[in-house]
């Protein structure tokens, strides 16, 4: 993991000049106003909102990447004379595939996904500390 | 085999089990150290445990049996077990730890506010688990009988009697411990024989594995027969037998004629150097070339669309798994059980680089298995029988410890939330209800065991898979992700999802095996249940959209907002 980045919040223009609109005074919800302020609350559920959004795609683009990398091979391994018969390193390619490489392959899918998931919230954080 | 050392071997896993849970229990105080261990457990104790309670007899046994009999294409059962995990990742890991349930059933309740949906998937739950205890307790049976001649019942006793008393006596939090000790000890007792087994293989010339022969009998062998078999002999072959063969005492050299021969249990059948193997009946005969190669033999009809049914299964049921999502809540935080996540698939991803070479030698030094038909204890005979001597025997026993680990550990988990369920939902949540729920929860799959006919461990623990992946995978997947999910959808999907995966699993336990596509579906339904189950709770809920939960927005909230200070 690398140090404190500062990340740049990217938004739709719309969504960024509504948050700055309906930006809160600086007391927060510590410094003893209730949260009363309809304002507040419907731009809580709005930054959330594009988080969610955000890890979702994230979540449904590397899911679509392996499935396709996956869910292929079964259909490839099926079709292709050639690659059920290849060899490598002197072991056979479609043990040395699903025996060997494919379990690397996926953790490194998995290190990648919680890295950008990370960011995500950490943009999270920043726009929401922006807004208080 | 050495029935001494490896019984000593077994009895220092157990206590070893024993001994850390009983650690354990000093820590234990309240309810939520026993249900959750206070969600204080760190990533790397975590991560063991979850991969410990994760690698069954499935994993240890079972795969490397699968791959020696049909070959490469099994390989995809530990790939999926993996990329279950990966999955998890992605669309629930973190979301469903800052839900803040305990069980699937606390997460049905919490995101749906329905008791009722929360006591149909209690229900779902325990039948996973029991449908998951199954295999554990029977590979026990097996192990304890194939390592030292006991009889079946025994190992399985052994193990439900530890399991429940641990249990019993620690909860969670010494299952935590118990459980992180045996991924480890699993992993050396599959890795270190695995290498030391393929440096053998090495200096005994390294004999192909994939050469265009049927498998034969390197040296002279006697095979125990020990519970009856049917044999399919291609030519001739001159054998001496003492027992039944064919209905008739035999006692002397008998030769097997081209064709059918009925084995009685008790039987030992001495064949010469060279022999070609017979094969029981229904294991497929291929050559090491066409075993090798993908579909290549006779895996019975429509093997493409079986591998996508398993895909779907293993990729989708690991997240509904009972014993799996209970141990993410034991993460402290959203983002703990994201970075625990990944470490298990570090971890299980190094673990099954191994059981396939086990599957893979076991065609060249213990073919009699083939003949047996008993696959499944293939990695527990594999040592003695490739190393020999004395350092064959204590490979052996360390092979025989790490397969005890493993249902150990596995039953430990499934008892733990089955009694977690039990305790919620039916008893009051006392350590006293949890308790009478891990009584309940170890015997009834016990019974069970003696009553249901043997069938390969890693097919009944994919049959669950299925169920989870046709029930709960659509639960959590729309719970956490669409809005719109409705209490009335949820219970549609998961009755219409699990039933038909329950239906086709209990006739394929029950020996229902009808030729071609409905005989394919009954074995692997995933591929057609889970899609069925997701468009039954998508619909439902589009018609009962009046009766979406009012504090939606709260419980989506509350599950995707990560905690605000950053670690």
């Amino acid at each position: 993991m690398t140090g404190p980045v500062r990340r740049t919040v990217v938004a739709h223009p719309q969504t960024m000049a509504s948050l700055r609109r309906r930006g809160r005074p600086a007391t927060g919800r510590k410094g003893g106003t209730p949260p009363t302020e309809t304002g507040q609350d419907e731009l809580d559920v709005l930054l959330l909102r594009i988080l969610v959004r955000a890890q979702l795609s994230l979540a449904l683009r590397l899911a679509a990447v392996f499935g396709c990398l996956l869910g292929g091979l079964p259909l490839l391994l099926a079709s292709s004379h050639w690659v059920r018969h290849a060899k490598v390193l002197g072991m056979s390619l479609p043990w040395f595939l699903l025996g060997v490489v494919i379990y690397p392959l996926m953790l490194a899918g998995g290190l990648l996904y919680v890295r950008l998931a990370e960011r995500n919230e950490q943009d999270y954080r920043d726009l929401v500390e922006g807004t208080r | 085999m050495n029935a001494g050392l490896t019984s000593a071997a077994i009895v220092v896993v157990v206590v070893a089990t024993c001994t850390i849970g009983l650690w354990g229990m000093r820590l234990s105080r309240t309810t939520s150290d026993f249900l959750v261990a206070s969600r204080t457990v760190s990533t790397a104790w975590n991560a063991s445990a979850i991969g410990g309670e994760y690698l069954s007899a499935a994993s240890f046994l079972g795969i490397a049996g699968l791959v020696m009999t049909y070959g490469v294409d099994m390989l995809w059962y530990p790939v999926g077990f993996v990329a279950g995990y990966l999955v998890l990742l992605l669309l629930v890991a973190a979301p469903l730890r800052r839900s803040g349930a305990y069980t699937l059933a606390d997460f049905a309740e919490t995101r749906l506010g329905s008791r009722s949906t929360r006591r149909l998937a209690g229900l779902l739950v325990v039948a996973i688990a029991w449908l998951y205890l199954l295999p554990q307790l029977q590979g026990a049976g097996l192990t304890l009988r194939t390592v030292t001649g006991a009889p079946r019942w025994a190992g399985a006793v052994i193990v439900a009697g530890v399991v429940i008393g641990n249990v019993l006596a620690g909860g969670m939090r010494s299952i935590t411990f118990v459980q992180a000790f045996q991924y480890w000890l699993k992993m050396f007792a599959v890795g270190v024989p695995a290498l030391v087994l393929l440096a053998v293989w090495h200096h005994d010339g390294s004999t192909s594995l994939t050469s265009a022969a049927f498998p034969t009998f390197r040296t002279a062998t006697t095979v125990h027969i020990q519970s009856a078999v049917r044999l399919d002999v291609t030519a001739p072959q001159p054998v001496v037998v003492h027992g039944v063969v064919d209905n008739r005492r035999r006692d002397g050299e008998v030769l097997l004629t081209a064709g059918e021969h009925d084995v009685d249990k008790g039987a030992t059948l001495d064949f010469p150097a060279g022999a070609a193997v017979p094969h029981a009946d229904g294991v497929p005969r291929t050559t090491g070339e066409v075993w090798a190669t993908p579909f290549g033999g006779d895996q019975g009809s429509h093997p493409l669309f079986r591998i996508y049914s398993l895909i779907f299964a293993t990729f989708l049921g690991t997240m509904g798994l009972p014993h799996v999502l209970v141990r993410f809540y034991t993460n402290p935080d959203g983002r703990a059980a994201r970075r625990t996540t990944v470490v298990v698939i570090g971890l299980l991803g190094a673990f099954y680089l191994f059981p396939a070479v086990f599957g893979a030698l076991g065609r060249l030094y213990t073919p009699q298995l083939l003949l047996t038909g008993q696959t499944d204890a293939v990695v527990l005979l594999l040592p003695g029988a490739a190393i020999g001597g004395v350092a064959g025997e204590v490979v052996g026993a360390v092979v025989a410890a790490g397969a005890f680990a493993a249902f150990l550990s596995t039953s430990s988990g499934l008892v733990v939330s089955v009694a977690g369920v039990v305790a919620q939902d039916l008893l009051g949540g006392t350590v006293r209800s949890f308790r009478q729920g891990a009584l309940l929860a170890g015997a009834v799959p016990l019974a069970l065991t003696f009553a249901v006919p043997q069938l390969p461990v890693s097919e009944v623990v994919a049959m669950a898979f299925a169920v989870a992946a046709s029930s709960f995978c659509p639960l959590l997947l729309l719970g956490i992700w669409w809005r719109g999910l409705t209490a009335p959808g949820a219970m549609a999907g998961l009755l219409v999802g699990g039933g038909t995966a329950v239906i086709a699993v209990s006739l394929r336990i029950a020996g229902y095996a009808p030729p071609g596509w409905p005989s394919a579906l009954l074995a692997q339904p995933a591929a057609v249940t889970v899609p069925l189950a997701f468009a039954t709770m998508v619909t439902v809920s589009l018609l009962s959209e009046h009766r979406a939960p009012a504090d939606v927005t709260s419980v989506m909230m509350r599950m995707h907002a990560p905690e605000l200070r950053a670690g």
